[in-house]
């Protein structure tokens, strides 16, 4: 039934990683259909996600589900049975973990597109600024939600430990092409455990893209920018 | 009259009937502000599934030791204290949470997972897009204006077009029969719409254009409970224009409006001087 899901993603994006982490997990299979960066998008991708026009969207029996923390929400209530909850099952920790999911993605994510794209010393200094008080919180938080566990969620993998550890590749690009240190083990030493540990999970391994070749996309990125500044 | 610093709020309205499972009247808390309408999200969600609550009403300009340690990292309202547990905050968690903790009372959201993932969508879309545009609308005068205007018809035809032939064809609520979730999120930023075209003498919401979110619209708004919830017209309009006259005397010159519109609309769109979420 493999052609029942299909998964339109970029190998870059962490928020499609996070789709790709959520399906593995519940054993689900599914096509992947890679999609063009710019110009030449998709006739699926434009029919999909007319609104937004971005990736990832997951198609299921033919109806697209857009936004990667509601597709997240969307495979643990398909695919309940496939393997352990994503989100908590408790109403007040999954409330919690849905705080953190919604600052990651309104705080900390963009002030990583911040340093990635940041064109000036001022614009990289205040997203950094961000980035790190983002971490400050979420080291606290997770102190608080794990209560002495692997992972946010517990035991296993769960909802904000893929939201967060999807982003943890281009935390390392960006360290690398701005020389900062964002997980900073003497500030940060729950959180850098824990990414060892995300790292570490079968299906975050066979999934997260090599460093060396996002670095090499970084890159071109940088110089397409400075090319167009220059112009 | 100082616009930021609202009116004194109304006396505290009294919950409906307990609930069935039984959150008795100080389990759960909720500081707001009356003009915000993330907190009447919450007050709607509240008073449809009939939980009594406990309501404190926040001065946004001397915010409470309650307000910043219930909520450290935004210091916003809405937040929801159900005692013994703790703080819940941002209005979208919140309704979640209600439905999570609260299963047999009235569900806010729809049953079935691809319905539930479209009402999620459109809720994003309200506060990413739709939010934002109609507080540049607020923010703004002149060529600006016109632009934050085009956006926010933008953003409603494609609202217009799911009532028509999309996803909520043929439906009275986007909740179905019903209000859900969806509607609580557009329905209590929409009578702003109405209150910024006074205001601003921007045509927003045109019955023309717009025939079926209008006619959602004014449905919404007869429903007894959002009459229960939204404040009056005009204190809102007290309100919004002590606020817009506040925006517009700091732009003297087209750069200080930019610069205004673009602080302003980030605080206006919450309508509570960047306090509410």
């Amino acid at each position: 039934m493999a052609k029942e899901v299909k998964l339109l993603g970029q190998w870059v994006s962490p928020y499609v990683l996070r789709v790709q982490i959520a399906l593995e997990l519940k054993g689900v299979s599914y096509e992947y259909l890679e999609q063009q960066f710019g110009e030449n998008k998709s006739e699926l991708l434009l029919k999909s996600n007319p609104v937004y026009k971005k990736v990832p969207v997951l198609i299921h029996k033919d109806r697209p589900i857009c936004e990667s923390a509601i597709i997240l929400q969307y495979i643990d209530e398909v695919w309940g049975a496939g393997g352990p909850a994503v989100l908590p099952s408790d109403p007040y920790e999954r409330a919690i973990a849905c705080f953190w999911v919604s600052y990651i993605d309104d705080k900390f994510g963009p002030s990583l597109v911040g340093l990635i794209r940041g064109k000036t010393d001022e614009e990289n200094a205040a997203a950094a600024e961000q980035a790190i008080l983002g971490l400050e919180l979420l080291e606290e938080a997770y102190e608080k939600s794990s209560r002495g566990k692997r992972f946010f969620g517990g035991d296993d993998v769960g909802y904000l430990d893929i939201v967060l550890g999807s982003s943890l590749r281009w935390i390392e690009v960006i360290e690398i092409m701005r020389g900062i240190k964002l997980l900073d083990n003497a500030k940060f030493p729950l959180l850098m455990a824990w990414a060892e540990r995300f790292r570490a999970a079968a299906v975050v391994k066979k999934l997260m893209p090599e460093a060396g070749k996002l670095m090499e996309y970084a890159k071109e990125v940088q110089a397409r920018m400075n090319a167009a500044a220059a112009n | 009259m100082d616009p930021l610093s609202p009116p004194p709020p109304p006396p505290a309205t009294a919950a409906a009937a307990a609930a069935g499972e039984g959150a008795g009247c100080c389990d759960l808390k909720l500081l707001g502000s009356w003009a915000s309408s993330y907190t009447h999200r919450v007050q709607l969600a509240l008073k449809l599934k009939g939980l009594e609550f406990e309501y404190a009403e926040e001065d946004l300009s001397n915010k409470s030791p309650a307000l910043l340690q219930s909520n450290p990292v935004y210091q916003k309202v809405p937040v929801l204290l159900h005692s013994p547990r703790g703080a819940v905050t941002e209005s979208l968690v919140i309704l979640h949470y209600l439905d999570d903790a609260f299963p047999a009372l009235r569900p806010l959201l729809p049953s079935d997972p691809f319905d539930r993932a479209l009402a999620r969508f459109w809720c994003h879309f309200a506060d990413d897009k739709l939010g934002p545009a109609v507080g540049a609308v607020f923010a703004s005068s002149g060529e600006a204006q016109k632009a934050a205007v085009a956006q926010v018809h933008e953003n409603l035809k494609l609202i217009e077009n799911e009532l028509r032939e999309g996803a909520f064809k043929g439906k009275r609520f986007f909740g179905g029969d019903g209000i859900g979730i969806l509607d609580i999120v557009l329905g209590c930023g929409s009578y702003w719409l109405a209150v910024f075209e006074e205001v601003t003498e921007a045509k927003l919401v045109d019955p023309d254009a717009f025939p079926l979110f209008y006619a959602w619209l004014k449905d919404f708004e007869a429903q007894e409970e959002v009459k229960d919830t939204i404040p009056a017209i005009d204190r809102l309009l007290e309100y919004a224009r002590g606020l817009r006259q506040m925006i517009l005397s700091h732009t003297t010159t087209a750069t200080a409006a930019a610069a205004a519109a673009t602080t302003a609309a980030a605080t206006s769109t919450n309508i509570a001087v960047d306090s509410s979420t």
